[in-house]
């Protein structure tokens, strides 16, 4: 088991307000860490910081192959591609950007892996909303880093193109790479991930196995606090072993769900 | 850098419609400055009534005018309609036909030749306040000219019948008797006095002689005292400081300059603010391009861009206007420090505006004014006033490359050098506005 990411104490503030407070957590190659959290928790905060995209106001992010942030896929909320580009002039325009030694072959890699082989002279703009978001994927993955970072990467898709999304990044798990998502789906956390991080108002409240999150639920919350000490890397679970893929749990989702909107009445929250 | 440019010089040529604005815009400047400097102002019609008698003339010392022709010579500045009858011009004027109708009646003659009745001009118009305006604007402008030009007629045949009157001869009236001339009779006299005898003859005879001498040379005199009356005001102009610019080559440098602007701070600021659009500029900044890299790589692609137009309106309306060729190297100097400083103000709107829209607005509420104050002269607005669009006009861009292009063009003050000194400045103080703009950027 590998570690790829170091998330250690990280704080931010925006003026008075408090995003994120000392938040803490390792990665391991192969995994896939599901953040969760009502709107204003603090998710897409974490994960800019975590992408460098934003400095943190305290603590820091460390990883092997992380160079000011380099060596962290980021696939933000909204596609950031050009839409006057065809697919494939972005994928080159961001291989040369990132310094990858052969642009070429990286970009004909993408293509294939995101499956828009066919399309990769369309200009982005003529893309669907699905198609588009497999560039902003594609252009994540470019330099195939160890740790891929995505901000509620389906929520513009339909059900069909978000099975082909988290086929596509359990493949990529597969292969060893880490993956940190945030979702308001819980049911895709709960199929998905390996572990779920819960974040409420900044303060990281839970991170663990979904079905430790059911059961913490199904106990009554637990000692309000107490699974703040599942610390980084403390499943020693591998990624591969999750057996992440669609409907690779067997679980119902609406379980998570449930179990989430308990666990955080039971911290009064 | 070199494919963030590449890429936005794709984007760019891929936006058909802003390229063409690029090049539309411009060289519709060019041709509205060019046709503007090179046009005449079209001549109002006006309608003639001469009600004169065919063949009248009026008399001016020795010369004989015709008062129909002299009419028509009069009235060069509009476009004369001749009319038969009053009747006939007011209804042009009430039609529309014509601006205005000038009725000339049947004793402008005789008044004018008379020397102690003026003549009178009757003026006929309709329309508005623009209209009566310009007609009598131009009437008025004509009716100078026509005193003035009596004036010198006048001037001239007074000269005439005081050489006559100093030299002798014929004052050109029939049968008059060949006159002794004034200057001619001191010596007359005194050679006369020579055979006179002391006493009160002689005496009397040397008071005529010395008094024809002092006549003589008081009337040479007045000849400057009569031009002095026709023109009694001449204007001797003084220039205190710069070098004289010509008024057409100064309108094609003020062209240039806005175009430059124009070309240089939308497209600047409209780069920064497309990047944040497209949600990218969060993923550049995050390690893949710099923020000092990223605002040098926007400001040169819109600077070089507003370079390649402004040069090619220059030398588009070198097709009307007279330019120097030989100073094209200076030129292009100026152009492309001017073009450097818009592209940075350019990033530095982008940068703050944020979003395209309202780094548009936002450039061209800016620009606008900028370009006016900077043209607004000394003495025409209240002193306190002139020296904050003077402190306004410093901070920005505008009139420093202006004064650097019609320094380079026309040899102009301040010298090209301060000029270019100024704007390094600006570029300088700008990139820093525009880093401190994109700090938070991807926060």
């Amino acid at each position: 088991m590998t570690q790829t990411l170091s998330v250690e104490s990280v704080g931010k503030r925006f003026g008075d307000l408090h995003a994120l407070r000392d938040v803490s957590f390792d990665a391991n190659a192969g995994e896939v860490i599901g953040v969760v959290g009502a709107n204003g928790a603090g998710k897409t905060t974490l994960l800019s910081i975590i992408a460098g995209a934003q400095q943190p106001s305290s603590g820091c992010v460390r990883g092997p192959a992380m160079h000011n942030g380099r060596g962290i896929g980021w696939v933000p909320q909204q596609p950031a591609v050009y839409s006057k580009l065809s697919v494939a002039e972005n994928l080159r325009l961001f291989a040369h950007l990132e310094g990858i030694a052969k642009p070429e072959p990286a970009v004909s890699r993408m293509l294939e892996q995101v499956g828009l082989q066919g399309r990769a002279r369309e200009l982005v703009e003529h893309l669907s909303g699905g198609n588009r978001q497999r560039v902003n994927v594609a252009v994540g993955l470019i330099a195939d880093p160890p740790v891929l970072v995505l901000d509620e990467p389906s929520a513009a898709l339909d059900p069909g193109q978000r099975e082909r999304l988290w086929q596509f990044i359990g493949e990529r798990a597969g292969d060893g790479t880490s993956v940190v998502f945030s979702t308001h789906m819980l049911h895709e956390a709960q199929l998905f991930a390996n572990r779920v991080i819960v974040l409420d108002r900044g303060e990281l409240l839970f991170d663990g196995p979904p079905l430790e999150l059911i059961r913490e639920a199904a106990r009554g919350g637990g000692d309000g606090g107490g699974d703040r000490g599942v610390g980084p890397g403390g499943h020693g679970r591998d990624g591969a072993d999750g057996g992440v893929g669609p409907g690779g749990h067997g679980r119902d989702g609406a379980d998570l769900e449930h179990a989430l909107v308990a666990f955080l009445e039971a911290r009064g929250r | 850098m070199r494919w963030l440019l590449r890429k936005d010089a794709l984007i760019l040529a891929r936006s058909r419609l802003l390229v063409a604005l690029l090049i539309v815009y411009p060289v519709a400047i060019a041709l509205l400055i060019g046709f503007a400097i090179s046009r005449a102002p079209s001549r109002p019609r006006v309608a003639i009534v001469d009600e004169t008698p065919p063949g009248q003339t009026v008399q001016v010392g020795s010369q004989r005018v015709d008062v129909h022709q002299y009419a028509h010579q009069l009235f060069s500045q509009v476009q004369s309609v001749d009319v038969h009858t009053r009747a006939e011009a007011i209804e042009k004027v009430k039609s529309a036909q014509v601006l205005a109708a000038i009725v000339i009646p049947p004793d402008i003659g005789s008044r004018l030749g008379s020397g102690v009745a003026q003549a009178h001009l009757e003026l006929i118009y309709n329309g508005n306040a623009l209209v009566q305006s310009l007609v009598q604007s131009q009437l008025r402008s004509a009716l100078a000219q026509a005193n003035l030009g009596f004036s010198e007629q006048i001037q001239q045949a007074a000269a005439s019948a005081i050489d006559v009157l100093l030299r002798g001869g014929n004052l050109g009236v029939l049968g008059a008797p060949n006159l002794v001339g004034l200057s001619s009779i001191p010596g007359m006299l005194q050679r006369v006095i020579a055979h006179q005898p002391p006493g009160a003859d002689r005496a009397t005879l040397q008071k005529v002689a010395a008094f024809a001498n002092f006549a003589a040379q008081n009337l040479q005199l007045s000849k400057n005292v009569l031009s002095t009356v026709g023109q009694p005001i001449q204007v001797r102009s003084v220039l205190l400081h710069g070098r004289r610019t010509p008024l057409d080559t100064f309108a094609v440098v003020v062209a240039v300059t806005i175009s430059l602007m124009f070309v240089c701070v939308l497209l600047a600021a409209g780069g920064v603010a497309l990047e944040r659009e497209e949600h990218a500029l969060t993923r550049l900044l995050r390690g893949l391009v710099s923020r000092e890299a990223l605002l040098a790589e926007k400001s040169s692609l819109a600077a070089a861009c507003g370079f390649v137009v402004a040069f090619a309106l220059l030398a588009g309306v070198s097709a009307f206007v007279a330019l120097d060729w030989s100073r094209a190297g200076l030129w292009l100097a100026a152009l492309a420090v001017g073009a450097l400083a818009f592209g940075t103000l350019g990033v530095a709107i982008g940068a703050l505006a944020r979003e395209v829209r309202a780094s548009s607005l936002l450039a061209f509420l800016l620009s606008l004014p900028l370009a006016f104050l900077a043209l607004v002269p000394a003495g025409s607005v209240a002193s306190g006033l002139y020296e904050a669009t003077r402190v306004i006009s410093f901070a920005f861009p505008f009139k420093a490359s202006l004064q650097a292009l019609d320094s380079a063009v026309n040899s102009a003050s301040p010298g090209l050098g301060i000029s270019v000194a100024h704007l390094a400045g600006l570029t300088l103080a700008f990139g820093v506005i525009a880093r401190l703009g994109l700090r938070g950027a991807a926060d």
